[in-house]
């Protein structure tokens, strides 16, 4: 451990938390449908397609046609994308010649990445064409993490009518957001990755000399306009293979810092936008402090773990040093540490740093961040309205404890919004705990493993998790493609994804009808210290009796076996 | 849902048209106007022949190079396979990887850096820990018959701090310094 690691660890979140602010005030000028500076450039534009979408895209939709609407921008994204995969070696700007990829591998990458989850089950380098990485994934990682935002606009607008009964309109959100939020940044953020070093170009490979005479193929291509949007809109799927860790990717410690500012600072700023349109300034802050101390205690949690001395390098003689096994030279413990909880605790899923082979804590505690439901601070947009969920739930048990009907922002929480908010929660350990323990007992499932006992189960675990939780990373030594994993996985993404957001819309509708209450001294405020600590307390509770007795098997028996390992040699 | 057909598909069209295609040609474009080296990969040419990229690290064995970190990635530095070990940390299969390693590495083990032993995320890093670079320099002014402070300068210009003070670690490009061994020694071949 060193001072500069425990500096860069704090400088990072507060420069995420600090961005929040003007990303979020943005994003809530864009889905209130105001003026913004780029709107001589991008409102032409806008209109043009509002216009194409037909009149669907011009009236104000309840919650069902805004999630009939959401669901159908999906389908039409999945069955697009599904396509460009599976012809891939018939379509232009693939040099290498590419064939399309197998029905099962095509449908899990389409569903992957139309669920903003992108685990990937192939490498980018020998698999996808210059015209599937553009035209297929870059698209989706827009769409998916516009479809996220859009509903924080619904979802504020609920908890701002007043016995109201629309939400706004998909088509404006989504095509607003895209255009207005995620391509300026992406264009901003793409010029800075290229300059620093990340490849922008049509060509696919470089064949070289080595400066010792052997033969090296260098993979390049678009790289620079996809990684950005891939870190913006917590999308997470790498071009390469080695993701974020690889030097075309995240050339060095600056870009290693925008990537990691970028894949928490929009999601950060859908909770501020949400506080703005919502008219609960101060009530978002709450959220964004919950959120932000959660993931600090993580990110240092991970750093400990990850400077310990490890049994294989204890056993060569090594004395104490940094766990690298994984880990790249220019980021170091503490680099690698910040971005695994950033990565995980947004449902990012980019890794600058094998989770495979960090200590069993490290990987445990990213393990636990995707299973405590992605909220900390969560996807773009997702994280939002998982958040607001558990602040439901929060004042829904006070509520219990004082015995009077709880608000929250001036909405009475009654058992039909609870009932949507637990369905929504419920989903994940359906999914997550559920397909893992059907898998545990299949030999198809087990043969996809690269490690045995309490390991292999966490690279088990740590895959559901990943899938449900819409994250992306993985215990990547898993062989994952194969029919039973790319069905399963896909089955699990969807889940995670559709399983959570129908019930939040219905929640959205239910609480959209309700009058809005003016605070009386009955009212728990959910603005202060008190209300953060309950929020905490909630998110820890319900993920822990949820997914403990899982993490037991895996990372826990893993830890006590190293210490067992690791003391022997110190006596 | 139906009526929502219409919409789902032609915004998805333009969108696509949008995203998909103007926005990475034009970033494309702009960056092979503006900084071509930088957007082609960092290549490094030596007379005119591209030896290697900045950004990627490379095989070194022989004696007289600075040598990089155990590799993952195929057979070794194979860019078409990035990727790390993957290997657990209570691995037995890590723990013989290692040893065998810090065997080839010899010296005092104790104050070997973990990054000499350890593979890499990407299994291209291109750089390695000073403190690694600084165990070679005995080597690589025996092979190449100069003086070691020599070697040690060599290494110390292209060692990089971090950045603002803070952020990443401090670090040495392999190939930079073989390449700058090479210019400075005229060749790379040992000279005895």
């Amino acid at each position: 451990m060193t001072w500069q690691g425990w500096a860069e660890i704090a400088l990072t979140l507060v420069l995420t938390v600090a961005i929040a602010w003007p990303l979020g005030i943005h994003l809530a000028r864009v889905l209130e449908g105001r003026a913004t500076p780029l709107d001589p450039l991008l409102r032409p534009v806008e209109r043009a397609i509002l216009a194409l979408a037909g009149p669907q895209a011009a009236t104000s939709q309840t919650w069902l046609g805004y999630t009939a609407a959401l669901l159908a921008f999906n389908v039409a994204g999945f069955v697009l994308l599904y396509a460009v995969l599976m012809l891939q070696g018939m379509l232009p700007l693939n040099p290498l010649k590419l064939a399309g990829l197998s029905p099962d591998l095509a449908f899990n990458t389409a569903i992957s990445f139309v669920t903003n989850t992108n685990w990937q089950a192939y490498s980018g380098e020998t698999t996808m064409s210059n015209l599937s990485q553009m035209v297929g994934l870059t698209v989706q990682n827009f769409l998916s993490g516009a479809t996220g935002i859009a509903i924080v606009g619904a979802l504020a607008r609920a908890f701002a009518a007043h016995r109201g009964e629309g939400l706004g309109n998909f088509w404006r959100d989504v095509v607003r957001v895209s255009l207005h939020v995620l391509l300026p940044l992406s264009v901003v953020m793409a010029v800075v990755l290229a300059v620093q070093g990340v490849p922008q170009t049509l060509a696919q490979h470089i064949d070289i000399t080595t400066l010792e005479g052997a033969h090296q193929t260098l993979v390049v291509g678009p790289v620079a306009s996809q990684e950005a949007i891939k870190q913006i809109g917590t999308n997470g799927g790498g071009f390469f293979n080695a993701n974020s860790a690889h030097p075309f990717e995240n050339p060095s410690p600056l870009t290693n810092l925008i990537a990691m500012i970028a894949m928490n600072g929009l999601a950060f700023g859908c909770v501020v936008a949400f506080g703005r349109i919502a008219g609960a300034r101060k009530e978002a802050r709450a959220l964004v402090a919950a959120m932000a101390l959660l993931l600090a205690v993580a990110a240092g949690a991970i750093y400990l773990a990850e400077t310990q001395a490890t049994p294989a390098l204890l056993q060569a003689g090594l004395a104490s040093a940094p766990n690298m096994e994984g880990k790249e030279v220019r980021f170091g413990a503490a680099a690698s540490a910040v971005f695994a909880a950033m990565t995980t605790g947004a449902s990012c899923g980019a890794v600058n740093a094998m989770h495979e082979s960090f200590t069993p804590l490290g990987g445990g505690v990213a393990l636990f961040l995707i299973q405590l439901g992605e909220i900390l601070p969560g996807g773009v947009g997702s994280g939002l309205y998982g958040v607001v969920v558990m602040a439901l739930l929060s004042v829904f048990v006070a509520g219990l404890m004082v015995g009077r009907t709880p608000e929250y922002l001036g909405k009475k929480v009654e058992a039909r919004e609870i009932k949507f908010a637990m369905l929504a929660v419920l989903i994940l350990p359906l999914a997550i705990l559920g397909l893992t323990a059907v898998a545990a007992v299949l030999p198809v499932a087990l043969k996809g493993l690269s490690a045995s006992g309490p390991h292999g189960f966490t690279e088990l675990l740590y895959a559901y998790s990943s899938g449900g939780g819409n994250n992306g990373s993985a215990f990547a030594g898993i062989n994952a493609n194969s029919p039973w994993w790319n069905d399963t996985m896909a089955l699990d993404m969807l889940l995670g994804r559709f399983g959570y957001i129908v019930p939040v819309m219905a929640m959205a509708g239910a609480i959209v009808a309700k009058p809005k209450l003016a605070p009386s001294a009955g009212t728990l405020p959910s603005d202060n210290g008190l209300f953060i600590g309950l929020l905490i307390g909630v998110i820890l509770i319900l993920g822990g009796l949820q997914f403990f007795p899982a993490l037991a098997l895996g990372p826990l028996v893993e830890h006590f076996q190293m210490l067992a390992r690791t003391a022997a040699p110190l006596r | 849902m139906l009526n929502q057909l219409r919409p789902a598909v032609m915004s998805l069209l333009a969108l696509t048209l949008l995203l998909g295609l103007a926005y990475p040609l034009a970033m494309t474009g702009l960056a092979q106007a503006v900084v071509p080296n930088a957007a082609n990969g960092s290549l490094v040419r030596v007379g005119g022949r591209v030896v290697g990229s900045r950004l990627i690290g490379q095989m070194f064995t022989r004696p007289d190079y600075l040598q990089g970190r155990p590799s993952a990635a195929g057979d070794g530095y194979d860019p078409t396979q990035s990727g790390g070990s993957n290997l657990g940390p209570l691995d037995p299969k890590l723990a013989d990887r290692i040893a065998k390693s810090a065997a080839a590495l010899g010296g005092d083990r104790r104050t070997l850096p973990a990054d000499a032993v350890t593979t890499s995320a990407s299994g291209l890093d291109p750089d390695i820990s000073p403190e690694f670079a600084r165990r070679q320099v005995a080597r690589i002014a025996a092979a190449r018959h100069m003086d070691a402070a020599a070697v040690q300068a060599l290494i110390d210009q292209h060692t990089e701090g971090r950045f603002a003070g803070l952020i990443g670690e401090p670090r040495v490009n392999v190939l930079a310094v073989n390449l700058a061994l090479d210019q400075r020694f005229r060749t790379g071949k040992p000279q005895s």
